[in-house]
């Protein structure tokens, strides 16, 4: 007996699988191609910190202070370009979300039933277009219109002397810093719109119905029982969204007009970091000049980087994005 | 009951004014939205229709960028641009299935998967121009030489992180029950990997792959300084290639007409595209993810 179950024993259990020996190798090839990202992202950042060393050498501290950016003289500074990219960022935004928000309420709790399917997947495909076809209504179609329509008028009537008169100067050729805000915000939309409703719809059913049923109405719901539900969910979806516009080139640099120099109103054309290194970086000729756009990009890094981390810490992965 | 009338009333009118506030600000969305897509499809229609508008004219993929004034269509930008996602999308989809796996299978909640994880997700949402300023940087100086291969390189460090995500993401749908199936049967934990796991999600890992190509197929910024541009048809790839994305950001720029009528062009098909692609990636992750 005893025999017998020691040659059973023997025949099942030493004798491990044909072609385990190749479980080790897989391992260490799918181990390699995920560090091989990493040292991707590292890759990325130290080769921006070593071609924007020269730069940052050069001007030292005051790169980041000045505006002055004059590739005849050799003065480079980031400032312009740095303020450009927050104020496009930040007024994008602030269009946006209200909108955003709107869209998303309104699929989820307003939209006739037979449309909310429709009008939802759209939302989410328009989230996959191609920024430069923003950028290129922006140019050809709303620009033209909003010069005509809302610079023009705008710029006659403002009283002279007003911070108001000073906050709309510019030459009404519907580009500059507001018209790229707008194109941003238009660009941004969809994106946020699509997540904030799949967060929405991540809401028990019941905890919206027990709050309809104690009587609420749909603005109590949401805005005490729905968004407290999806708070930092939401914020880190808000987060990604900045971080796409603060990234953003081509919605951009069609229609900000590219002069350098720090914005001093909503309509005088201006530049982002983006938008700075898509125009001038395939013809820059000096090592300094070359040096001062990546030295820009590792600025955009750290910004988008630092939002972009929050966004995931919030949002955690509690939405597919 | 008349105590609660002012409240009743106030809860009645911020209601009103919330609704109004959602069914406007849905309106005003959709109708810029509906505005881009109009513009797009009316401006760039008449590239793909003879100039007094009888027939069509399929110039547009028979032959090459024209000088301004001259015939002319986006053959060479069309085919610059299918090479280089062609070879970022094979290079891409090796990472990024590989990677994938590896969160998914063997690292779990380790704390280096945790690391990459989070790093992979930072990299997915990074600005794409700072992606084209990297592979400048390794390739392009370093060579002497703009080329489509640069181009290739920068599309596929955009879609790998992509392909990474989704395919973490849909293996760790599969239920543990396979994995231990396929053991007990005797397979090797790689074949266990290759033949049933993958297997079994081979739609959802389709789905990536296909998101990630609507993704790079329209990326122009990170093109500007790695593939640049190339008015002529060429298979060359280690040359500076013509693409789509920057033919049209400099026909768009551009004071002419006909250069402008490639752009919109351009840039329907671009869309057309990205729209196409992404609705066969949602058709195909419908079915095998619910089941």
């Amino acid at each position: 007996m005893t025999t017998d179950a020691s040659v059973l024993v023997a025949s099942v259990a030493p004798r491990a699988a044909r072609g385990t020996g190749l479980d080790r190798a897989f391992e260490i090839l799918c181990f390699t191609a995920a560090t091989f990202l990493l040292a991707a992202l590292g890759g990325l950042i130290v080769s921006l910190m070593i071609g924007g060393w020269p730069a940052f050498a050069h001007f030292g501290i005051g790169f980041f202070f000045s505006a002055e950016w004059d590739p005849v003289k050799e003065i480079y500074g980031a400032a312009g370009a740095v303020t450009g990219t927050l104020v496009t960022a930040t007024l994008a935004l602030i269009f946006a979300l209200p909108l955003a928000l709107g869209v998303a309420i309104f699929l989820v709790e307003l939209c006739p039933a037979p449309l909310r399917r429709p009008i939802g997947t759209a939302v989410e495909l328009l989230a996959g277009i191609p920024s430069i076809v923003y950028g290129m209504w922006g140019l050809f179609v709303f620009a033209p219109w909003f010069s005509k329509h809302v610079q023009m008028p705008i710029m006659m009537s403002a009283t002279p002397g007003t911070l108001w008169e000073t906050l709309t100067t510019g030459v009404p050729n519907g580009s500059g810093i507001l018209s790229a805000s707008l194109i941003l915000a238009v660009m941004i939309l969809p994106f946020m719109a699509a997540t904030l409703r799949e967060l929405f719809l991540t809401i028990p059913p019941q905890v919206r119905e027990s709050a309809y049923g104690l009587g609420s109405t749909t603005f109590e719901v949401i805005g005490k029982v729905s968004l407290p539900y999806i708070r930092t969910g939401a914020i880190g979806a808000v987060m990604l969204g900045l971080g796409r516009a603060l990234g953003e080139t081509m919605a951009v640099t069609f229609i900000i007009g590219n002069s350098h120099g720090f914005p001093t109103s909503m309509f005088a054309s201006g530049s982002t970091i983006a938008s700075t290194i898509a125009n001038e970086f395939a013809e820059a000729t000096g090592v300094l000049h070359t040096s001062s756009l990546i030295a820009l990009g590792l600025v955009l890094f750290v910004i988008t980087f630092i939002v972009l981390a929050l966004a995931r810490v919030l949002i955690g992965r509690q939405a597919n994005l | 009951m008349t105590a609660f009338a002012p409240q009743r009333l106030s809860r009645t009118i911020a209601e009103g004014f919330f609704l109004v506030f959602c069914w406007v600000a849905a309106a005003i969305a959709l109708l810029a939205l509906t505005a881009i897509m109009w513009s797009l499809v009316s401006q760039g229609i008449g590239g793909f229709f003879k100039p007094d508008g009888d027939g069509l004219d399929l110039n547009i993929f028979t032959m090459s960028t024209p000088a301004p004034g001259s015939q002319g269509g986006l053959l060479n930008a069309i085919m610059g641009s299918l090479m280089m996602c062609a070879v970022a999308m094979v290079g891409a989809v090796f990472v990024g299935v590989l990677a994938g796996t590896w969160l998914s299978e063997f690292a779990r909640d380790s704390r280096y998967g945790k690391v990459v994880r989070f790093l992979n997700d930072v990299l997915l949402s990074a600005p794409s121009i700072l992606v084209g300023l990297f592979v400048y940087e390794i390739l392009v100086a370093p060579l002497k030489g703009f080329s489509g291969f640069a181009g290739a390189v920068a599309l596929g460090l955009i879609a790998a992180p992509v392909i990474t995500r989704t395919t973490e993401d849909v293996l760790r749908l599969q239920p543990t029950a396979l994995r231990e199936a396929s053991v007990a049967l005797g397979a090797p934990v790689w074949r266990t990997i290759l033949a049933v796991i993958w297997k079994s999600a081979q739609g959802g890992m389709l789905t990536g792959a296909l998101l990630a190509f609507a993704r790079i197929s329209g990326e122009t910024a990170p093109l500007l300084f790695t593939a640049l541009n190339n008015q002529f048809l060429s298979l060359d790839m280690t040359k500076p290639t013509a693409n789509l994305p920057v033919v049209i950001f400099n026909f768009a720029l551009s004071a002419y007409d006909d250069w402008r009528r490639l752009a919109w062009a351009g840039a329907l098909l671009i869309a057309a595209t990205v729209l196409t692609v992404t609705i066969i990636a949602r058709l195909l992750a419908r079915e095998p993810r619910r089941s």
